[in-house]
């Protein structure tokens, strides 16, 4: 119970019941992380001294100078599990509704949803079989 | 003014400013990196408004999923990381004007549809995954299934379109 707790660590703060009251602690967070990294930055600012030179506004990785630009071009296949991992992802939102209700409304949801993930399982066997899920 | 009306309006003042930064500025990636502002804010609206599994679904999908693959493409291109002069288009005042029709045609259509209508957001959760999994599975199933076949052509195209392209690749390694 979140929401109870933040209540009793902030009793008089907010009214903590409702739909946003259970966001709150969600908002407080977030604003203690602002501040956190504002404080963490202008802390540091203050209290270094600043001389900057060329070596050290150089962009290091492991302490090696960097050679070239910052710019990779990365192989197509990257891209096409990228768009394999947006799809099922988008497959497994819809997930998400079903199992809430699918108790309630019986097997016929079941046999809807078996449908939908059906028809994108023959995406993924296309893939496989025009082997883009193999990674040479 | 409620502390929910203002950070509506701070969220929607966030989303169409940072909006209107990714069609202006110069570099690809600022671009691509001011849609994920765009999209946060979007989903802080829905959530301010009750959409609860909505806004998150935003987070998850556009944020988490849609920009990646976004940068993924421009990671593709060649090196579009400084600043590009040829990006402006010179039909940058029709872009504008389709723009606000189509702005104009969507608010029309929503407050026509739904302009009277009330949800009381705080008493119960009205944008809940049971309550969209209640709408889907018992009113829309159908577009749901649709939805699927949707998928698999893009999938499907997706993989067509990247075999063409390295077949085509291989031969100039």
């Amino acid at each position: 119970m979140p929401t109870a707790a933040a209540a009793s660590i902030f009793p008089r703060l907010t009214r903590m019941d409702g739909y946003y009251g259970s966001y709150v602690p969600v908002l407080a967070i977030i604003v203690v992380g602002a501040v956190l990294v504002t404080a963490m930055f202008l802390g540091n600012r203050l209290l270094r001294p600043s001389r900057p030179s060329p070596e050290k506004q150089l962009t290091y990785e492991s302490g090696v100078d960097p050679v070239g630009t910052g710019w990779a071009q990365i192989h197509l296949r990257y891209y096409v599990f990228a768009y394999l991992y947006v799809v099922f992802a988008v497959d497994a939102v819809f997930l998400f509704p079903w199992a809430t209700v699918y108790a309630g409304l019986g097997w016929v949801t079941v046999g809807e949803m078996g449908v939908f993930i059906g028809i994108i399982a023959v995406g993924l066997v296309y893939a496989w079989r025009k082997g883009v899920l193999a990674w040479t | 003014m409620s502390v929910v009306g203002l950070l509506f309006l701070l969220m929607g003042a966030m989303a169409v400013g940072s909006a209107l930064l990714v069609v202006t500025t110069a570099r690809l990636v600022h671009s691509a990196l001011w849609l994920v502002v765009t999209l946060g804010a979007l989903a802080g609206c829905y959530l301010l408004l009750g959409a609860e599994f909505v806004a998150w679904v935003q987070i998850l999908i556009y944020v988490g999923a849609v920009v990646v693959l976004l940068l993924f493409a421009l990671m593709l291109t060649r090196a579009p990381t400084g600043v590009q002069t040829g990006l402006t288009t010179g039909n940058r005042v029709v872009a504008a004007a389709t723009a606000g029709v189509v702005g104009l045609v969507l608010v029309t259509v929503v407050v026509a549809g739904f302009g009277g209508a009330r949800v009381s957001v705080d008493e119960e959760s009205v944008g809940s995954a049971t309550s969209m999994g209640d709408a889907i599975f018992r009113h829309w199933v159908l577009p749901f299934e649709v939805l699927s076949v949707l998928l698999l052509a893009a999938l499907v195209g997706a993989i067509v379109l990247s075999r063409g392209r390295a077949s085509s690749g291989e031969e100039t390694p």
